[in-house]
């Protein structure tokens, strides 16, 4: 499935993603002719089961395709449609077509079963038909599907990128449909989620970007040779490299690893990596790339905005790092090794 | 493209299977052996711990039966070895031998090397150094002036290598050495086998600054060696050498050698880290975690028979970075300065593994050597 899933997918933002309209969906905040001839592919429907119409895909399927998404600046959320609908079947809840996003971060109550709080940083919010979040309530988690027409926006916000990242007010409405997250999905599901599509998102911008470098290195010529024949260019880009190998393993890792549920150890593993990798990559490509990197006709920087901005959403390398780390220690060291060959550490 | 040859890869079940068998043996063989000899990691040398590894079918395990091997799996042996490792079991004396000669002479030797070699690397009891740096060449190999020279069916050899680690300690060494001039220096030069005890050898142990001797330079002032004692082509010692270093550059020894140190740190930081320590224990268990699976996805394409040069300089000069990282967050983190003499032994690990730690991105490759290969590669399609 996924040689179909990436050649697919590749030869759709090869065709379809170019520069223009990237810029374009930065201009207006958002491409709807962009949305709705990728919404055609079916995309949204890869991890829906067969029976339900959808194509039964897992997650190692989809890190290809969160990887070109990246790859090619996609301005949808294209990666937040497919988990959406992930977690409601995994919730026995219908999937759902159109425009799906998920507030990672939100304040939400549920009296009886009316809703109230706020969702902070949706990705896409305002463009968005429905949305979901997690609730705690009575001692359990329940997974929340609100339609974008019951809230009320509470604050517009775009990323570096130009990509919309809105919080709403949630005032007394009864949510669409209601369910207990089932065991063992986590209640930071997803905080994981998106850390796991972003990880991947930013393993494929960096991967371009390190590729687009390494071109142009190979092209401009500066006293009388290609700038890539000088070895502090060619270290530069070595060490991106290596940046990007780490990224590409981290992510596939954490996407292999998210069979059953969203894996934590992976997940947050690929986060750090790929978080602390971006603001290397960023900063080589710009660097290999002169003053003409740092135009807005060049598009480099369709990139490098996506890389400074991903490494920071749903959770920082400072957050997953810390997290990670107080597992570590709460374990202690004789757990440490047994913990990174078994790929998880709270069963040891 | 260059990155795509790390494709995501896991251990399979059976040579998983292994690990608790391992585990056991090292609990009960180790039980004493305390964590400062542990920091060693592999080149602390003990003959009679290789010897027992030998007894088990754990050293040359994935050489032929028929040698002495178990036809084991690459993903097998990486269990072992990384076990070996994490335990900081003292390894040394075997290393290169299981690593690389033993490989190396099943690829390129003659079925009398095979049958003379192989059985006794497999039983732990036959070691082998990698001759290769001299005085005038340490980056740049291809300059090598240590020389063979036919006279009938021996081969005469003179010169010098350095830096050559346990040759003192050794039985063989495989050393690439000058036999003809070509067009290009990287043709002409061919890999012998040297028995080291032969006449006209002297081996001098250098000491390195923490103290340690591990490395040696080795003269050979007109030793004869028998004619059959080059492995594979004679002239062909150059690309021999290239496939000899994608064994020798992407195994868990690239990112493994501060464990102890990691270890004691997480040890030293207890149950409730303060954020920053948290902070950066969690950022080097990702990396860990990572850099252990770029590792195994070259190990699968070294299982397939390639030869990942580039992937596995990638995972030589990430892992450098990362074993080099760890005793400098280690004396950041914690309010405890290192001490060779007396003090407590995490602060004796931390002072060992701070010294230790700038050899880490120079053997096996500089990282500048490794980073001009990573480049030039990623032009190769
Ligand atoms: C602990 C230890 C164990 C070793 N064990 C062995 C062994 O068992 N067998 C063996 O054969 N060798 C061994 N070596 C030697 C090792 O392979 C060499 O040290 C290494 O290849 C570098 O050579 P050099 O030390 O002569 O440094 P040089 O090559 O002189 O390099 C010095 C500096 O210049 C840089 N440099 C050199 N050329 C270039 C270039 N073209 N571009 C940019 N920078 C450059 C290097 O990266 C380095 O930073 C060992 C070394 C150490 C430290």
């Amino acid at each position: 499935m996924r040689e179909i899933f990436d050649s697919t997918i590749e030869r759709f933002f090869q065709d379809t993603v170019d520069t223009e309209q990237v810029l374009l969906a930065e201009k207006d905040g958002w491409n709807g002719t962009l949305w709705t001839s990728l919404d055609e592919l079916g995309f949204t429907y890869a991890m829906v089961a067969e029976s339900a119409g959808g194509a039964g895909a897992s997650w190692s399927d989809l890190c290809g395709v969160a990887r070109l998404a990246g790859s090619y600046a996609l301005p949808l959320p294209l990666c937040e449609s497919i988990f959406v609908n992930y977690l409601l079947c995994k919730c026995d809840i219908a999937p759902l077509t159109g425009v799906l996003s998920f507030a990672a971060k939100s304040e939400l109550r549920l009296d009886g079963d009316k809703l109230n709080g706020v969702l902070h940083d949706v990705p896409w919010g305002r463009y968005t038909q429905h949305i979901i979040a997690v609730v705690p309530k009575d001692d359990c988690n329940h997974l929340v599907v609100l339609s974008r027409e019951q809230i009320k926006i509470r604050k517009e916000a775009c990323n570096v990128a130009g990509e919309a990242r809105d919080s709403f007010v949630v005032e007394n409405i009864s949510p669409v449909f209601c369910a207990v997250l089932p065991a063992p999905i986590s209640s930071n599901v997803l905080m994981q989620g998106g850390a796991m599509l972003r990880s991947a998102q930013m393993a494929g911008a960096m991967h371009k970007a390190m590729t687009i470098s390494h071109e142009y290195a190979s092209e401009r010529v500066q006293f009388g040779r290609p700038i890539g024949s000088f070895q502090a260019i060619q270290h530069q880009l070595a060490q991106m490299a290596e940046h990007v190998s780490a990224s590409v393993i981290a992510a596939e890792a954490g996407f292999s690893a998210s069979s059953g549920t969203v894996d934590a150890l992976g997940v947050s593993t690929a986060k750090i990596c790929t978080s602390e990798a971006a603001g290397v990559g960023a900063s080589i490509a710009h660097a290999v790339h002169g003053a003409i990197g740092f135009t807005h006709e060049h598009p480099l920087h369709l990139l490098t905005r996506r890389l400074w901005s991903w490494r920071s959403e749903f959770g920082s390398e400072t957050y997953w790092a810390k997290h990670l780390g107080d597992a570590v220690c709460k374990h202690g060291a004789d757990n440490f090794w047994p913990a990174v060959t078994a790929g998880h550490f709270d069963t040891v | 493209m260059s990155i795509e040859n790390f494709k995501y890869s896991t251990i399979p079940a059976e040579a998983e299977a292994l690990r608790a068998e391992v585990r056991a043996f090292l609990k009960q063989e180790l039980s004493d052996f305390p964590n400062i000899k542990r920091a060693d990691s592999w080149i602390g040398f003990d003959a009679e711990f290789s010897r027992k590894l030998g007894q088990r079918g754990w050293v040359g395990m994935s050489l032929p039966k028929q040698y002495g091997g178990s036809e084991a799996s690459a993903f097998s042996r990486y269990v072992v070895i990384e076990e070996l490792l994490a335990a900081g079991a003292p390894v040394s004396a075997h290393w290169f031998s299981d690593r690389q000669s033993g490989p190396q002479i099943l690829k390129f030797g003659t079925d009398a090397q095979k049958d003379f070699h192989l059985p006794a690397i497999c039983r732990g009891e036959q070691y082998f150094c990698i001759g290769m740096s001299e005085p005038n060449s340490g980056s740049d190999l291809a300059s090598i002036k240590s020389r063979a020279i036919r006279h009938g069916n021996k081969w005469i050899v003179n010169g010098q290598k350095v830096w050559t680690t346990n040759a003192h300690l050794s039985h063989y060494m495989i050393a690439l050495v000058r036999t003809s001039e070509g067009e290009k220096r990287q043709q002409g030069l061919s890999q012998v086998i040297i028995d080291l005890s032969l006449p006209g050898i002297t081996i001098r142990p250098i000491k390195d600054l923490v103290g340690g001797a591990h490395f040696n330079e080795v003269f050979f002032d007109n030793v004869e060696i028998d004619a059959d004692a080059i492995i594979g082509t004679e002239g062909q010692g150059w690309s021999q050498v290239t496939a000899e270093l994608a064994m020798e550059r992407s195994g868990p020894e690239r990112f493994l050698s501060s464990m102890i140190l990691l270890n004691s740190l997480i040890d030293v930081i207890g149950n409730n880290p303060d954020a920053l320590q948290a902070k950066e224990i969690g950022r080097l268990t990702a990396k860990l975690i990572t850099l252990r699976n770029m590792s195994l996805s070259v190990t699968q394409e070294l299982s397939e028979g390639k030869s990942p040069v580039w992937a596995a300089s990638c995972v030589k000069a990430f892992g450098a970075t990362f074993e080099q990282e760890i005793p400098e967050l280690a004396q950041a983190l914690c309010d405890l300065s290192p001490c060779s003499v007396g003090g407590s032994e995490h602060a004796q690990i931390l002072a060992y593994l701070m010294q230790m730690a700038p050899s880490f991105s120079l053997r096996g490759g500089t990282r500048e050597i490794l980073r001009g290969i990573i480049a030039r590669g990623l032009g190769a399609n």
